[in-house]
């Protein structure tokens, strides 16, 4: 334990002191921000519009469904190019500047490695989640909204971000080039968001396989306030993976 | 304390060390002399557990370097080629975060730090980050991270390189010192240096030992300088003049 809690805080020295996640947090917030005042005037447009939508029979405008969801789909879009940022240094890093070797001649194990690093992402990623929960927070102050859906919404987006960040660190395992790394992230996880496509033009259970292995559809279920077994079982999965195969990669290092 | 075994490493197809074997008794300061290329940093790594062997076997400090990694881990203090530093902290951060990691009790983590402070001669320096040290600054904070828990074995690559003539010589002090207590295997080119700090020597060449002796037999009929150079092979008398031509 003293190991994991060593490395993780030698990893948030590193992301603090270079201005790294200083950058990615700031440009984090700038983003959500704007975006959540877009879909804000949106959702004042559709309000002032209610009358003429209640005439024709149509819904209703809705606090949740137009802003949070809006926000927090688009959230995922913005982190899947974000996270690289965070993570290709991760691994890469020490790999090139050598102190790998101090790293894995000493008394700490792989999995203490890998652990400790991926928790100082995790930290980095739940200070950079909770302070774009400013906004949702203001429609929680000044408007009426549902405040469970806000709620479990945010945990959906935690968890997937948690997820990205464990494949994005695994990929950063297997390079010592941080700019391949960042890239193959980028290019894996825009992979993975887009993976429903081929949905739409199969049916039956190969539909249903590419549409559960999308974190949209997924991330939507938190944020309809309906935490299933089965979506927290995939972000669990998905993080799982990850920290499994940077410890593959660094077990190959070492009995290289 | 170190038992080397036929030990060989090959990358791909070729062989960097040939069935190297020799061995370091407790308290010896055993220097590791080849000109470049000879294969010092590759068997230096095989014995700090980072790299494994292609076949053989060897144990530090009574663990075998394959089967009981771990156990050696936890017993050598090591400094590779080049010192694994962390650019963005301070050597105080540095020596603390390798103090954790190397399972140094926390109650004496403080002085063991101002002991490796003052003992690597780096005092002035603790609070600059490792990004702004100069080569020789860096080295010192290298070794300093690797007696930093007393190990009870010490595996130094190279260590004065980089230095200038009068830090050679301080650093020189602090091997020998440690020699006392420890035992000390240190790779070096430098032919001089093995006959100042050392009391036993194991000679590589083109990945074999040539020879290995204590200094005490050897100055008795031939000097170190015509042993070296009658070792290594014809085609290297040109590398191996520069060893015995270089250093303080
Ligand atoms: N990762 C590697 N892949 C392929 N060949 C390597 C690798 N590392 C070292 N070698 C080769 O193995 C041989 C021995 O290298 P090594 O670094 O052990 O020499 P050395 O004795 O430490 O030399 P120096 O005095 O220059 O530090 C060299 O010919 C080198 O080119
Ligand atoms: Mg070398």
């Amino acid at each position: 334990m003293r190991n994991i809690l060593a490395i993780c805080k030698r990893e948030l020295l590193s992301f603090f002191v270079s201005p790294i996640a200083y950058f990615v947090i700031t440009g984090f917030t700038l983003l959500v921000g704007f975006f959540f005042f877009n879909y804000f005037s949106l959702f004042l447009r559709m309000y002032q519009m209610a009358p003429y939508l209640q005439m024709r029979g149509m819904p209703m405008p809705n606090l949740n469904q137009t802003i949070i969801e809006g926000v927090y789909q688009t959230m995922l879009v913005i982190l899947v190019f974000l996270v690289p940022l965070l993570t290709m240094r991760i691994v890469a890093e020490d790999k090139r500047r050598g102190t790998f070797e101090l790293l894995l001649t000493s008394p700490v194990s792989v999995s203490e490695i890998v652990l400790g690093k991926y928790l100082s992402l995790a930290v980095v990623i739940f200070v950079m989640l909770a302070i774009t929960f400013i906004f949702p927070l203001l429609l929680i102050v000044y408007g009426t909204p549902e405040v469970p859906p806000i709620l479990s919404g945010f945990v959906g987006v935690l968890l997937c971000t948690l997820g990205f960040a464990s494949i994005g660190m695994a990929v950063s395992s297997f390079t010592e080039n941080q700019i391949v790394a960042g890239v193959s992230s980028m290019v894996t996880l825009l992979l993975l968001y887009v993976i429903q496509a081929p949905a739409e033009s199969l049916d039956g259970t190969a539909a249903a396989v590419f549409r559960y292995l999308s974190p949209v559809d997924q991330v939507q279920d938190f944020v309809r306030g309906v935490v299933t077994l089965k979506s927290t079982v995939y972000f669990l999965s998905m993080i799982v993976l990850g920290l499994f195969l940077s410890q593959r990669a660094l077990d190959a290092l070492r009995w290289r | 304390m170190i038992e080397v075994r036929n030990l060989c490493k090959s990358y791909g197809d070729y062989k960097a060390v040939i069935d190297v074997s020799f061995t370091a008794a407790k308290g010896q300061i055993v220097g590791f002399l080849g000109p470049n290329g000879a294969g010092k940093t590759t068997t230096i790594r095989m014995l700090s557990t980072f790299l494994p062997p292609t076949s053989g076997s060897a144990t530090v400090a009574g663990f075998d370097i394959v089967a009981q990694s771990d156990e050696v881990r936890r017993r050598i203090g090591y400094l590779p080629e080049n010192p694994p530093l962390y650019g963005e902290m301070t050597v105080e951060e540095y020596l603390r975060f390798v103090g954790d990691i190397k399972g140094v009790p926390r109650a004496s983590l403080r002085s063991r730090i101002s002991e490796v402070l003052e003992r690597c001669f780096i005092v002035d320096v603790r609070r600059k980050l490792c990004q702004h040290l100069s080569r020789g600054y860096r080295q010192r904070v290298g070794l300093a991270q690797a007696i930093i828990h007393e190990p009870e074995v010490i595996i130094l690559d190279e260590p004065t390189s980089g230095l200038d003539p009068r830090q050679i010589i301080e650093i020189r002090q602090l091997i020998k010192s440690l020699g006392r207590d420890h035992t000390v295997l240190l790779s070096t080119h430098i032919l001089p240096e093995v006959s100042m700090v050392c009391n036993k020597v194991v000679i590589i060449s083109r990945g074999r030992v040539v020879m290995e002796s204590l200094l005490s037999e050897l100055s008795r009929d031939k000097s170190l300088e015509q042993v070296f150079l009658e070792s290594v092979s014809r085609e290297e008398v040109v590398d191996a003049a520069a060893c015995v031509n270089q250093g303080a």
